[in-house]
C-alpha cells in the first residue's frame, strides 16, 4: 500500500495577510471557501489583490463557493526541508464557480499514483499556526 | 550574414565554479570583483575604464545577497560611474541585462558597462528558497502546499505540458544527457561524468514528473561581461561581439508565472518567452532558422523544451518529439543547445554562463565551437516577468 498523500503539519504552516487577502482567510477560519469577485464587472481573481485586472475597479464581493474544484495540474512532492519522508500532492485547482481564478493547495487522503488532471475534489479545512485554517482538498466521493 | 550593431560585448570573465557552499573563504564581493577584473583583462581594459553597471535580478545575488555599485567602486578603484541600474525580478532578466547596458550606451549615459552576477550559497540554498522564506500575504497562497523551490513549482507546469501534448520524460532526459555530453570536455564543468538513460530513469524523484537530473546544479561563482560602443570596441583586444538585438518583458498572461499559477490557456505550459521572442526576432530582422546556436536558460530541463517552442524552433506542443529527434545535439543536431553544458552540467550562475558561451561562440573560440556560427540566441530564465532574450552576432 502506497503512503497516502498528506499536507504539511498544520503547526508548521504559517500565513500572513494584508487588508486585501484577509477576507479569504477569515472565511476559511469559518470553513467557508470564498474568492474575490469584481463588484462592477464580475471578474474573479486569485490571489486577492487591490484592483480588478479587467476594469480596474476597487469594489469587491466575496461570494461563498461550493468548495468543489478540478485538478488543472499537480506535482507529487517527495520530502520537504525537515520532513524528508513526507509525500504531498501539490495541486493547481480550477474553481468552476469562480471561473478564471485558481487555487494552489494539496489533494490529501489519496494514493498519489491515482491522481489525474481533471479529477474533481472538494474542500476541507485544516487548522494551521496562529489559529488560521487552510483549505485542503479530497477526492469527491 | 554579418552582424552590425551600435554596441558590442568586448570582455567576459569568470571565477572557478564551486559546488554550493564550497567557495568560502572567498566572499561574494571578491568573487564578483575577480570576474569583473577578468572581464576587463579579457577586453584590454582596466577597472578605471568602467563607468556603468547594468544588473538584473534587482541587483540581487542569489538568496539574500546583492551586487552593489558603490562597493565595487570602493574595492576595485573605479573612479566615477554615470549609470547604475537593474532589471527587476529574477533570473528572467539575465540576457536582457545586456540590453540595459546597450540602452545606457546608446543614450550616451555610459560607455563601458559591466554586467555581473555572483552566487554564494553558504547561508541558504536556492533549491529550498521558498520553504525558508518568511510568510508574505502573496506567498501564503503557495507556500503551504509544500512547493518548496522553483523546480517544484515548474514541475506543475511540466505535468500540464505532458498532459496537453503527450510530452514524455524521454525528452527531458535527452536535454539532460545532451548537455552532460557537452560538459564532458570542459575543464571548469562541475559534472563531466557521462549520464545514461538508465541513470536518468533510476534517479530520485524530487517533484514528479521531475527527477534529480531535471534540476540544475547549485553552484558558487561569478561571471562578468563588459559591453561598450561599437566604435570603442574596434580598438580593444578581442574581436567585438555585436549585440544584434535584446528584448525583455512579457505578457500579463504569464505575469508572476509559477508564483501565481493563474496563466490561462496555453500560457500555463510554456516558458513565457513567446512575446519576447517576437520582439527579439523583429528587432534583429532574423528568424529562428537563422540562429546557429541556442544558449537557453536551463534551471529545469522541461523549460528548455518549452523555450524551443516559444522561440519557434518547433511548433507549440512539438518540443518533445523535436528534442527526442536529436535536434539539439552539438554533434549532428540542427540547432545545438547549451554547448557549454549549461546549468544542468557546467555551473549555475543564474544565466551568465549562457552569455559567456554566446560570446565565445561568436568569437569562434568556444570549446565546443559550432562551425561558422554567425548568430547566437541567449535567453534569460523562464520566471516571473521580465523574461528576456539576446541575439549576438559575429563581427565582420
Amino acid at each position: 500500500m502506497t503512503a497516502l498523500a498528506t499536507a504539511l503539519p498544520g503547526e508548521n504552516v504559517h500565513i500572513t495577510t494584508d487588508p486585501y487577502t484577509e477576507p479569504f482567510w477569515q472565511a476559511a477560519k469559518e470553513d467557508r471557501l470564498v474568492a474575490p469577485k469584481c463588484a462592477d464587472c464580475g471578474t474573479f481573481r486569485m490571489p486577492p489583490t487591490p484592483f480588478c485586472p479587467s476594469c480596474q475597479s476597487r469594489e469587491v464581493e466575496w461570494p461563498r463557493l461550493s468548495g468543489r474544484a478540478v485538478v488543472y495540474s499537480f506535482s507529487v512532492v517527495h520530502g520537504f526541508p525537515g520532513l524528508p519522508d513526507i509525500t504531498l500532492v501539490a495541486a493547481v485547482l480550477d474553481l468552476p464557480d469562480a471561473p478564471g481564478a485558481r487555487l494552489v493547495s494539496n489533494v490529501i487522503d489519496v494514493d498519489p499514483a491515482k491522481v489525474e488532471i481533471g479529477d474533481e475534489v472538494e474542500v476541507v479545512f485544516a487548522p494551521i499556526a496562529d489559529g488560521w485554517k487552510l483549505p485542503l482538498f479530497r477526492p469527491v466521493a | 550574414m554579418r552582424a552590425t550593431s551600435d554596441v558590442a560585448v568586448v570582455g567576459v570573465g569568470a571565477t572557478e565554479y564551486y559546488r554550493r557552499g564550497q567557495s568560502w573563504p572567498r566572499t561574494i564581493t571578491e568573487l564578483a570583483g575577480s570576474a569583473i577584473l577578468a572581464a576587463c583583462d579579457d577586453a584590454g581594459l582596466t577597472a578605471k575604464d568602467i563607468d556603468g553597471f547594468a544588473y538584473y535580478s534587482g541587483a540581487g545575488a542569489g538568496y539574500g545577497q546583492s551586487m552593489d555599485t558603490a562597493e565595487f567602486m570602493e574595492t576595485l578603484g573605479i573612479p566615477e560611474v554615470t549609470f547604475s541600474a537593474a532589471l527587476t525580478s529574477g533570473g528572467g532578466g539575465a540576457a536582457g541585462s545586456i540590453g540595459l547596458a546597450r540602452a545606457a550606451i546608446v543614450a550616451g549615459d555610459a560607455n563601458v558597462v559591466v554586467t555581473v552576477m555572483a552566487l554564494q550559497q553558504a547561508r541558504q540554498r536556492l533549491g529550498s528558497v521558498f520553504a525558508a522564506a518568511p510568510a508574505s500575504p502573496m506567498n501564503s497562497f503557495i507556500q503551504p502546499s509544500g512547493l518548496s523551490g522553483p523546480g517544484h513549482l515548474m514541475s506543475v507546469l511540466t505535468r500540464r505540458h505532458m498532459y496537453d501534448y503527450g510530452t514524455r520524460r524521454e525528452a527531458f532526459a535527452e536535454i539532460a544527457l545532451s548537455q552532460r555530453e557537452n560538459a564532458a570536455n570542459r575543464p571548469k564543468a562541475l559534472k563531466k561524468e557521462p549520464l545514461t538513460l538508465d541513470d536518468y530513469f533510476n534517479a530520485r524523484m524530487i517533484a514528479e514528473p521531475l527527477c534529480l537530473y531535471d534540476f540544475c546544479l547549485e553552484t558558487d561563482g561569478a561571471v562578468a561581461v563588459i559591453t561598450t560602443s561599437a566604435e570603442r570596441a574596434k580598438d580593444l583586444k578581442q574581436k567585438p561581439v555585436p549585440v544584434v538585438a535584446a528584448a525583455h518583458g512579457g505578457s500579463r498572461d504569464w505575469g508572476r508565472a509559477f508564483g501565481w499559477m493563474g496563466m490561462p490557456g496555453e500560457n500555463f505550459a510554456s516558458s513565457g518567452h513567446a512575446p519576447v521572442a517576437k520582439h527579439l526576432f523583429e528587432r534583429a530582422g532574423v528568424g529562428p532558422a537563422d540562429i546557429d546556436v541556442a544558449l537557453l536558460y536551463d534551471h529545469f530541463s522541461p523549460m528548455v523544451l518549452m523555450q524551443l517552442e516559444d522561440y519557434g524552433f518547433c511548433a507549440k506542443g512539438e518540443g518533445g518529439p523535436f528534442v527526442e529527434s536529436g535536434a539539439i545535439r552539438y554533434k549532428g543536431g540542427s540547432i545545438p543547445v547549451n554547448t557549454h553544458g549549461g546549468q544542468l552540467s557546467e555551473a549555475y550562475i543564474i544565466g551568465m554562463t549562457h552569455i559567456k558561451e554566446g560570446v565565445e561562440q561568436m568569437r569562434g573560440t568556444a570549446i565546443n565551437q559550432v562551425p561558422d556560427a554567425e548568430l547566437a540566441l541567449v535567453s534569460g530564465g523562464p520566471a516571473a516577468l521580465p523574461v528576456s532574450g539576446l541575439i549576438l552576432g559575429r563581427d565582420s
